[in-house]
């Protein structure tokens, strides 16, 4: 399988000495196309620093990251963002649409930036998702189950190689918490994407084919 | 529980020091610019106060001849008769290096009321021995040349006050006095005065050409802009308020929630308030005295040029003063923090802070603010139509200014809705749709942009126009190549003898007071010749106005007098004094004059006047240079004594120029007002932006395009102000050419268009905008991934 995103010894600390605080030591990761990992962890070991550094949102110390073929340390700013349009999409625990564009200018907006804007597949992820009759609707105008699931859908809609999800589900009820997570691994399987969710429910890290547990800045494999 | 809620509501300006020096910035400037102006109107009040009380003048009444000289056998006559009545002597007179108003007065018969009285009475034999009093500064201009003159703050600058005697000869007066001063009580029974000297004229106290009622329009035009500067500073404060009232929206909740009763809550954000007015305030008042000492010199010759106004170039400290500019302070931090408190007052405890919900509430403001802006149009409508005065006029530009500045940010959303319809790309249509989201953030600060660039367009606009047409009047008025200004009577007759055969022409300039369609005004002699026939500037005449007016068959009046008293040539007539009623036969234009004026022919006039000395001649001649060279070997007169045209029309140029001096330093302070209050909104506004950008900058789009962004927003917004600006300013410069100044001086000049005028302002108007918005662009696109990364740590 095509690799999505793979990780080489990489490390990241916050602070200065005598206080360092090694978020990630010595990490490897591999993770391929069509493959959801569930990253699982205690409040504060660093499974969004590790998202931020696979979106190429945040710098690192040492090590290895590819995302899509690409060396991101190697990157500079305008292709980590290219990166970003083109190859990644993120899902965050608090939505992050844009407040200004309505619902169905939120699930296109991704994938116009992106260059493969479909209105047949936006229409169809709509449907999919539920919320085909809120597109003229404003974020706030909505729950935050149908915040969430245009969250998805804006992601989904831009065809990425890979999925970042941030405690996705962190602001649902469990039940509206497993709908939605089904629906996004049905649709990021569906489109060939690779799915690293970051969660601190056993529960949802489940119902991924890989779990890995970060724990002292270390990657564990878990059962 | 008062001193921990405070100190959570403090710790936010701790955290936001240069949010709470925008705040203090725009408090202090707004305080500064309306102080100095008030400053500026007290010192130069106090000056004709000081001027109106040398004599008692503005407690006495007054006996005058309209031929402006009288017999000094008059006093003594009606001193016999019983009134109790003294004599002065007043006249323009060379000493030393300068000229000076000579004031002669007769100290054992004078008003024990005056300034006069005071200073005269400790030394009154070294005053009857030739000892007088000037102020320090004509003491400095007059040189060293007269050993008997001593310093006094109580005499006007430009006035030297003397014993009469010593007056009279000076002004070469002898045997004659200017006018009478009556006593405020008299003698019961005396003969009436009508029948004691019935051609004396008896002008009551305050009836006169009282300075105070002269300049009255250039004080309030000055208050005016005053006013506007300091609304313009409370749009800062405004929104500066309410900016810090919405980032705060969450302190309060939590206060509130633990316990903090709203009402004291409300009480602390007003004492925090009212501690701002009074630091600010106490900043403003000493920035606004620094501004008055340096704009003072300027408004003094201004008041000087126009007016003939005696007022000083330096600036004293008055506690009123200082009082009143605090009490406005902290009127107008009551008034700009109003609504945030109100807003405070009606949260509901657990409101949403959505950006969103915030756009609604600011459409539904909008929608009322629209409302409120066609009214202000309707009431502006309605007082064009009113010809109410000069209080109408300002209330007519308020309306209309307050109209536009409230209607600007529907139109803006309007255009940015537009823009949203006609993007293409999903960058191009974030842009607008995020810019009409934050539109409410920025409209205050965009208002007072607006009303900067409107004033500014309005003002210049008014002032170039009045320059063009100022200077084609110069050219028309100022046909004569020499004037000359006879000292003395006796050298008036000599020069009258000698030009006859050395001028191609002689014009010579005769004038008396008198009241005109009771207004305090003057009455000049036209002698008949081409020099007018060509070149007088008739507004609107009647057939053969030049022979009729040479025949003495009426009058001219300038164009101050007609419109006042609503005289047109060919229906009006006019009461003249000595003469009797008069066909008004044309109007002329008078800029800079602030009296009303007619003008008889001279056969008509030195019928009625025989004895009128003449002031001035003005003379036509192929070789001006050697008249005045002939004239000066001659006679020996001072440069001072002899004005070629270059020189007058240079010198009138001057004159306007530094009237308008004072009106081109506000509208720069105005402006600059505007474009800090444009930065502290941007300033503020970016912190609140980071979550709005975060997710545009986790979606791929990298800092420096969404600080470019940033920046091309703060353009497109100040641009479409800027385009907004130009017809509210045409607008505003409307009303004041055809309102403000009809009624505030008496004439009325042609709109006329300069667009490179407005393409300079739009030059520096992008440059301030530039510099305001670059400061948050910058810090965006060089912190931004920082900034941007705790948006999503701050998740958690």
């Amino acid at each position: 399988m095509t690799s999505a995103l793979t990780i080489e010894s990489l490390r990241k600390t916050f602070g200065s000495a005598p206080d360092i605080v090694h978020v990630l030591d010595n990490a490897d990761l591999e993770l391929s196309r069509g493959q959801s990992l569930a990253l699982t962890g205690e409040s504060g070991s660093g499974k969004s620093t590790l998202l931020h550094i696979c979106a190429g949102l945040e710098p690192f110390d040492s090590g290895k990251v590819m995302l899509a073929g690409q060396d991101i340390a190697q990157a500079d700013d305008s292709a980590r963002a290219a990166l970003r349009r083109t190859s990644v999409g993120l899902i965050f625990q608090q939505f992050n649409l844009v407040p200004s564009l309505n619902v169905a200018a939120n699930l296109a907006f991704q994938a116009r930036l992106a260059g493969r804007h479909d209105p047949g597949f936006v229409a169809e992820l709509a449907r999919r998702l539920g919320i085909a009759e809120l597109m003229a609707r404003y974020p706030e105008q909505l729950s935050g189950g149908q915040q969430q699931r245009v969250a998805i859908g804006r992601c989904l809609a831009a065809r990425p190689r890979l999925v970042l999800a941030d405690e996705p589900t962190g602001n649902l009820d469990e039940a509206t918490g497993d709908a939605v997570l089904d629906l996004m691994l049905e649709l990021a399987a569906q489109a060939g994407a690779a799915l690293l969710l970051a969660t601190h429910s056993t529960r949802l890290a489940a119902r991924c084919n890989l779990r890995v547990h970060l724990r002292a800045g270390k990657l564990q494999v878990s059962a | 529980m008062t001193r921990a809620a405070l100190q959570a509501l403090l710790s936010h300006w701790l955290r936001s020091p240069f949010q709470l020096a925008m705040l203090l910035a725009g408090l202090a400037l707004a305080t500064a610019l309306w102080s100095g102006v008030q400053a500026l109107n007290a010192e130069a009040r106090a000056a004709y106060a000081t001027a109106e009380n040398l004599l008692g003048d503005g407690t006495s009444a007054q006996l005058e001849s309209p031929s402006g000289r009288m017999p000094e056998g008059e006093f003594a006559r009606l001193r016999r008769a019983g009134w109790d009545v003294s004599p002065v002597v007043e006249g323009r007179a060379s000493l030393g290096d300068t000229r000076v108003t000579v004031l002669g007065i007769e100290p054992l018969t004078a008003s024990s009321g005056g300034t006069s009285a005071e200073l005269v009475t400790p030394d009154l034999t070294g005053f009857l021995a030739g000892v007088g009093f000037a102020h320090p500064r004509t003491l400095n201009e007059i040189g060293t040349s007269q050993p008997d003159l001593r310093p006094s703050q109580a005499i006007p600058i430009g006035t030297v006050l003397m014993d009469i005697a010593q007056a009279q000869t000076l002004l070469d007066m002898r045997g004659h006095i200017t006018r009478l001063t009556l006593a405020p009580v008299q003698r019961d029974g005396l003969t009436p005065l009508n029948t004691l000297a019935p051609d004396l004229r008896l002008v009551a106290p305050g009836d006169g050409t009282d300075l105070a009622g002269l300049t009255d329009s250039f004080h309030l035009n000055l208050t005016a802009f005053g006013l506007l500067a300091f609304t313009v500073g409370l749009f800062i404060v405004h929104s500066a308020v309410g900016l810090a009232f919405e980032q705060r929206r969450t302190m309060f909740r939590t206060l509130r929630a633990l316990g903090v009763p709203l009402r004291h809550l409300a009480l602390l954000l007003a004492a925090e308030l009212a501690l701002f007015a009074i630091l600010a305030g106490m900043a403003g008042l000493a920035l606004g005295y620094l501004m008055a000492a340096t704009l003072l010199p300027d408004v003094a010759a201004t008041l000087r040029g126009l007016y003939g106004a005696p007022v000083p170039g330096t600036l004293r400290f008055d506690p009123v003063w200082a009082l009143a500019g605090m009490g406005m302070t902290l009127a107008g931090t009551a008034l700009a923090g109003g609504q945030a408190l109100w807003r405070l007052w009606r949260l509901p405890v657990l409101a949403p802070a959505q950006p969103r919900a915030w756009a609604h509430a600011g459409a539904r403001s909008l929608r009322l603010q629209g409302g409120v802006a066609v009214a202000l149009a309707i009431i502006a409508l309605i007082l064009a139509q009113i010809n109410g005065g000069l209080i109408t006029g300002f209330a007519l530009l308020a309306a209309a200014l307050l109209a536009a500045a409230l209607i600007m940010p529907l139109v803006l959303a309007g255009g940015l809705a537009l823009g949203q319809r006609l993007a293409r790309g999903p960058v191009a249509q974030w842009f607008w749709a995020d810019s009409r989201q934050n539109l409410p953030r920025l409209s205050l600060a965009l208002m007072a942009l607006l009303l900067a660039l409107a004033t500014n367009i309005g003002v210049g606009t008014m002032v170039s126009s009045f320059r063009t047409t100022f200077i084609a009047w110069l050219d028309q008025r100022l046909v004569a190549e020499v004037t000359v200004t006879p000292r003395t009577p006796s050298e008036a007759r000599a020069l009258q003898n000698f030009l006859q055969t050395h001028a191609d022409a002689t014009l010579p300039m005769q004038r008396i007071d008198a009241r005109l369609a009771a207004q305090p005004g003057q009455v000049y002699a036209m002698k008949d010749h081409a020099t007018f026939r060509d070149n007088w500037p008739l507004l609107d005449a009647v057939p053969h106005v030049w022979d009729r007016l040479a025949a003495g068959e009426g009058v001219l009046v300038n164009e101050q007098l007609a419109r006042r008293a609503g005289l047109r040539p060919g229906t009006a007539t006019l009461e003249m004094p000595d003469i009797g009623v008069l066909p008004v036969l044309g109007v002329y234009s008078d800029y800079g004059n602030p009296l009303a004026q007619a003008t008889l022919g001279l056969d008509r006039f030195t019928g009625a006047w025989p004895d009128t000395p003449v002031r001035q001649f003005a003379l036509r001649s192929e070789n001006p240079q050697a008249l005045i060279t002939a004239l000066q070997d001659e006679f020996g007169l001072p440069g001072n004594q002899i004005t070629d045209q270059a020189q007058a029309k240079a010198l009138s140029l001057a004159v306007f120029e530094r009237t308008f001096l004072i009106t081109g330093a506000l509208n720069v302070l105005t402006l600059s007002i505007a474009a800090i209050a444009l930065f502290a909104a941007l300033v503020t506004l970016s912190g609140m932006r980071l979550v709005q950008l975060a997710p545009l900058w986790a979606l791929g789009l990298t800092t420096r395009r969404l600080a470019a962004l940033e920046l091309g927003r703060a353009l497109v917004l100040a641009g479409m102000t800027l385009v907004l600006a130009l017809p509210v300013g045409l607008v505003l410069a409307q009303i004041l050419l055809a309102v403000i100044n009809v009624q505030a001086f008496g004439w009325r000049l042609p709109l006329q268009f300069f667009p490179a005028d407005w393409a300079r302002l739009a030059f520096w108007a992008g440059l301030a905008v530039l510099a305001a918005a670059l400061l948050p662009a910058w810090r965006l696109w060089r912190h931004g991934p920082h900034q941007l990364l705790k948006v999503f740590a701050h998740e958690k």
